[in-house]
């Protein structure tokens, strides 16, 4: 075997060539390599350098607190607090479904809340932003902070962020105008007004806050981190500081618009009021009651609390009455009637009208509010006692004609007064058309179902069962029946008035500042429509009001008498029909005859507007001209 | 004998000779070569991976190597022939030792493939490698007069399979992969005809389709999961980047990264602990992002080097053992280096097999050294013969015998 082995010769012929082959194939897996060598590193190169950046480098957002909001003399409205919140971070929970489930129940047990709810928020989170850390719980108080990052074993991937949250030192007061701020939705990331902000930043969501949020928003700062393939923090590369978003000076004035919520809240609780400027249509006051505390939407908010807070039973605190109540105005509207018969040259504003008690038209009786004869009146006369008889009459002669819906449309009732609120509703003026149409489709209804009388009077077919008729229009003229208006429009055609007709539009806005108050972008002035009224025809209304509030028989005298600054205003009594007790109304300009500010209240059940409306005013006007109401009555110069 | 004895100058060139063997030097440089880039590769990417020391795999690794090369020079003074007549009892010592592993051995992420000894942890399946090539070569000169017959082909297979089967089922399924692949060089250098090849690649064929195919679909699991993954990912590493195409992935942004030059103390993927296993099985890719695709060529280069004299070797052989030996430790190399760098790149499946001489690891360095040592063996021999026959003109010369080793 040895000698086979050694005489062999070594080298065939055959073992060449197959060594050759071998050969071969290691010439060519060598080339391989290196072409494949040469794609990855020198053509690919800085497509991996970029990868390996990516791998290495995170981005973690730094949150930007929220500009300020103070008031027209830097009073802080709202303000920020920094909070904790708990987040799970997407690449640290537990993968196993098992375990991650026990730390969702663990995580509830903490947090008090249900664990499908912790799942649930953060499984949607994350499913819409895989890679950034789903907030399980805004606003944790610190001991429970405390306990998460003591116990990182139990709760792994759970983690704490500080996160700026609002503050409302006032309390309910202004809660309506602020609005909430809430996470930007997908939708608002598409709209071009919220240009760099990013998926889970925080925008204003309602009120000032989302009317103003370009500007109250801040821009983010971003920490730029190495971290290994663990994710832990390796070195910080980078940091960017977030900036602060600006400071929004509102035109409101804190002391009014806590005198109005207190005045509105010690009524019958359910109403609003405001209180505007009547040369620059700037609002020192826009409130409605009930009110709510606007830090509740600085957390998840439960929709039982949600519920409760639309609730009728409850009076719906979170209805912004100022701006999107529907209210008949009652006899407040009768400047609206005078203003578009005297411009329509229905009436001269010495033209007497006989004030017998009623008006009949066909089988119909208007009568006076407490069955009241004035006898023969003229305009001034009419508005000091507010005799709805002359106003009937008026009403009356303007059906057929539009004089009294476009004078109320030009006045600003009945229409969204373009305040810098984005929750505004317009209200109605009813307009022969509208009824009609409505009466027309009233028709068809019954025709195709057939109700019975019990279902046409629960309104299956809606309450449009007869056209239009003058008697609309009579209603109308008193503010009584369909129509639906709000504090701050009856505010503005007030102002409209006063001021030689110039229909403001209101704000809240007054300009942007930066964190020391220097101001660094004045809002836009509000536009202002002109109305062409006769100077004549405006000194009447004016005279009206003033003595409304002044003159003996006058429906406020006995309010506002005493009163050491001089007031012209108009009450309203606005029935409701049913049972509902009347709402009480007052519309006041201040001080005569060189008017400054304008004050609507309204109180939903108040009663007669002298009662009710009309002292809520006098609080608010006692505020605004820092009237001391308490020296007055030791002086001995109250009201009897 | 009485020759080399009766001349004086001969007696002198004998003593020389051994003392310091007929080493192939560009096959030394190679080896030197490619220690030295694992110790400098080694430097710059352990850093941090024991905290305080931070040469600590450096100094393991020059350990393992000097050891090493000790071996492969006694080796190389040592007559590779020897080893003939000892292939029954280093057959049964690969056999015995593998088996020791599952009775001794402790479990490393779940596979057991060392056992411990006191001052490293020797891996029975790397020193197998170096034997199969030995005693395979040995057992196929023992049939010298049948080589082309099937009873050859088949025993000597049968005889690869044994310990190819025992480490796969360890699990180590790169290592019973090397094991295949030199019992295929030592059959093709062996002259064995084309048609077993083709037989033995439809049996292997069909192998492949039972473990991964028809077993599991009758409920019988032969390669675990995570074997399975590692074979199937690199078709498509981007189908589950977090997953099992994980490591393919960061071995590629590692390479790719690296640049024509490399990054150098940049090298974040190793740095940072993205790029797994970066002391052993994905040391290249290491090598890629620290020093570009200059370095990276470089270390092929040296590994081109190393193969391209081992073939060499191969030719040189001064008996048709030492030419069956040398087949076997070529394509034990070979082997590796494809597979080990081609998984880096992405054109192979992840296997698990180390880069000889390159990955850290004692029992793999030494048994590449000592398969070197082996090579040079055979070289020298052949070297001593050549000389033999220049000076006695062609009496054939067994130096080391003379020598009384």
């Amino acid at each position: 075997m040895y000698l086979d082995n050694e005489r062999r010769p070594t080298l065939t012929p055959q073992l060449a060539f197959r060594v050759a082959v071998l050969g071969g194939v290691a010439l060519m897996f060598f080339a391989i390599i290196f072409f494949r060598l040469w794609y990855l590193q020198v053509l690919s190169g800085d497509t991996y350098r970029a990868e390996a950046r990516q791998n290495r480098v995170r981005e973690i957002k730094v949150q930007a607190p929220r500009g300020e909001i103070v008031d027209r003399d830097g009073a802080t409205l709202v303000d920020n607090r920094t909070g904790y919140a708990i987040v799970a971070r997407p690449d640290k929970l537990p993968q196993d479904p098992g375990a991650r489930g026990e730390l969702y129940r663990r995580l509830a047990k903490l947090l008090d809340m249900r664990k499908v709810r912790v799942q649930r928020r953060v499984e949607e989170q994350l499913d819409q932003l895989p890679f950034s850390s789903a907030i399980v719980k805004q606003d944790v108080p610190e001991p429970l902070v405390a306990y998460v990052l003591e116990r990182q074993d139990q709760f792994r991937g759970v983690d704490v962020e500080r996160v700026f949250l609002r503050k409302y030192p006032h309390g309910e007061t202004g809660a309506h105008l602020f609005g909430y701020v809430g996470e930007v939705s997908e939708e608002e990331l598409d709209d071009e007004r919220y240009n760099g902000v990013e998926p889970g930043d925080r925008v204003g969501k309602a009120g000032i806050e989302a009317q103003y949020d370009r500007f109250l928003r801040g821009r983010n700062g971003a920490a730029r981190v190495e971290v290994d393939a663990l994710g832990n923090l390796t070195a910080q590369l980078k940091k960017v500081e977030p900036v602060q978003g600006r400071q929004l000076r509102l035109s409101v004035d804190l002391d009014v618009q806590e005198a109005g919520q207190q005045a509105l809240g010690a009524g019958t609780g359910q109403g609003a009021f405001a209180v505007m400027n009547v040369r620059n249509g700037e609002v020192l006051a826009l409130g409605s009651e009930p009110s709510f505390d606007p830090s509740l939407f600085t957390r998840p908010l439960p929709q039982k609390t949600l519920d409760r807070l639309s609730a009728e039973e409850f009076g719906k605190p979170l209805y912004n009455r100022a701006i999107q109540g529907g209210y008949p105005t009652g006899s407040t509207f009768k400047l609206v009637t005078a203003t578009a018969a005297l411009e329509g040259g229905v009436l001269t504003p010495d033209e007497i009208i006989h004030d017998g008690g009623s008006l009949t038209v066909g089988n119909v009786t208007f009568k006076n509010a407490g069955d009241a004869v004035y006898g023969p009146i003229a305009l001034r006369q009419a508005l000091t006692v507010s005799s709805d008889v002359f106003f009937y009459t008026l009403g009356r002669e303007m059906n057929g004609t539009d004089l009294l819906q476009s004078w109320s449309r030009r006045l600003g009732v009945g229409r969204e007064t373009g305040i810098d609120l984005p929750e505004e509703l317009p209200g109605r003026i009813p307009t022969p058309a509208w009824r009609n149409r409505g009466h027309r489709e009233f028709n068809r209804c019954v025709e195709r179902r057939d109700p019975s009388d019990t279902e046409i009077f629960q309104g299956v077919c809606g309450f449009f069962s007869r056209p239009w008729s003058v008697g609309d229009n009579i209603n109308l003229a008193v503010g009584q029946g369909d129509i639906a208006a709000n504090p701050l429009q009856m505010a503005v055609a007030y102002a409209a008035i006063a001021n030689d007709g110039r229909v403001l539009r209101p704000r809240l806005g007054l300009r942007i500042e930066d964190a020391t108050g220097r101001a660094l972008q004045q809002l836009e002035a509000p536009t202002a429509r002109r109305l062409d009224i006769d100077e004549a025809h405006r000194q009447a209304i004016i005279d009206g009001l003033r003595a409304a509030a002044s003159a003996p028989g006058g429906t406020s005298t006995a309010v506002f008498e005493s009163f050491p600054i001089p007031i012209a205003g108009k009450t309203g009594t606005a029935e409701k029909g049913g049972y509902r007790p009347d709402q009480s109304w007052y519309v006041a300009l201040a001080p005569y005859p060189d008017f400054k500010y304008v004050v609507a209240v309204t109180d939903e059940a108040g009663g007669f507007g002298a009662d009710t409306a009309a002292p809520m005013a006098r609080r608010i006007l006692a505020e605004l001209f820092s009237v001391d109401e308490q020296r007055l009555v030791e002086g001995g110069t109250a009201p009897d | 004998m009485q020759a080399a004895a009766s001349s004086p100058v001969r007696g002198f060139r004998d003593a020389a000779a051994v003392r310091i063997p007929r080493l192939d030097p560009l096959m030394l440089v190679a080896t030197l070569g490619i220690i030295g880039a694992s110790l400098y590769t080694l430097g710059t990417a352990t850093q941090d991976d024991v905290p305080g020391s931070p040469n600590y795999f450096v100094y393991r690794q020059l350990a393992y190597a000097g050891v090493g090369l000790l071996l492969m020079l006694l080796i190389a003074r040592f007559d590779y022939s020897r080893l003939r007549e000892w292939k029954l009892g280093l057959y049964a010592f690969a056999i015995a030792s593998i088996l020791m592993v599952y009775v001794l051995g402790y479990s490393a992420r779940g596979s057991r493939r060392a056992i411990e000894l006191p001052f490293f942890n020797f891996q029975a399946s790397e020193l197998g490698k170096l034997l199969l090539a030995v005693t395979l070569a040995a057992f196929m000169v023992d049939r010298l007069r049948r080589l082309q017959g099937h009873e050859t082909t088949s025993r000597i297979t049968l005889l690869a399979l044994v310990p190819a089967m025992l480490v796969i089922a360890q699990p180590d399924l790169g290592s019973g992969l090397v094991y295949l692949a030199i019992l295929v060089a030592v059959l093709f250098v062996a002259g064995t005809p084309w048609s077993h090849f083709a037989g033995l690649a439809g049996l292997a064929a069909l192998a492949i389709v039972l473990t991964l195919v028809a077993a599991p679909a009758v409920g019988v699991e032969l390669l675990k999961p995570y074997q399975k993954d590692r074979l199937t990912a690199f078709l498509d590493p981007s189908s589950n980047p977090g997953g099992r195409g994980y490591q393919i992935n960061q071995s590629l942004t590692a390479i790719g990264s690296g640049g024509k030059t490399g990054r150098g103390d940049d090298a974040t993927q190793t740095r940072l602990d993205f790029l797994p296993e970066h002391r052993t099985d994905f040391i290249f890719s290491v090598v890629g992002e620290e020093f570009g695709f200059v370095g990276a060529a470089l270390v092929l280069s040296l590994f081109a080097l190393l193969i391209w004299r081992a073939l060499r070797v191969l030719t040189m052989s001064k008996n048709f053992y030492g030419a069956l030996v040398a087949g076997g430790i070529t394509a034990m190399l070979m082997f590796q280096v494809f597979v080990n760098v081609g998984m880096t790149v992405g054109i192979m499946p992840i296997t698990g097999i180390p880069l000889p001489l390159m990955s850290y690891g004692g029992s793999s360095v030494l048994t590449t050294l000592m398969a070197i040592g082996v090579l040079q063996s055979i070289h020298a021999q052949a070297r001593e013969i050549a000389a033999g026959k220049q000076s006695a003109h062609g009496r054939p010369n067994r130096p080391f015998a003379a020598g009384g080793l």
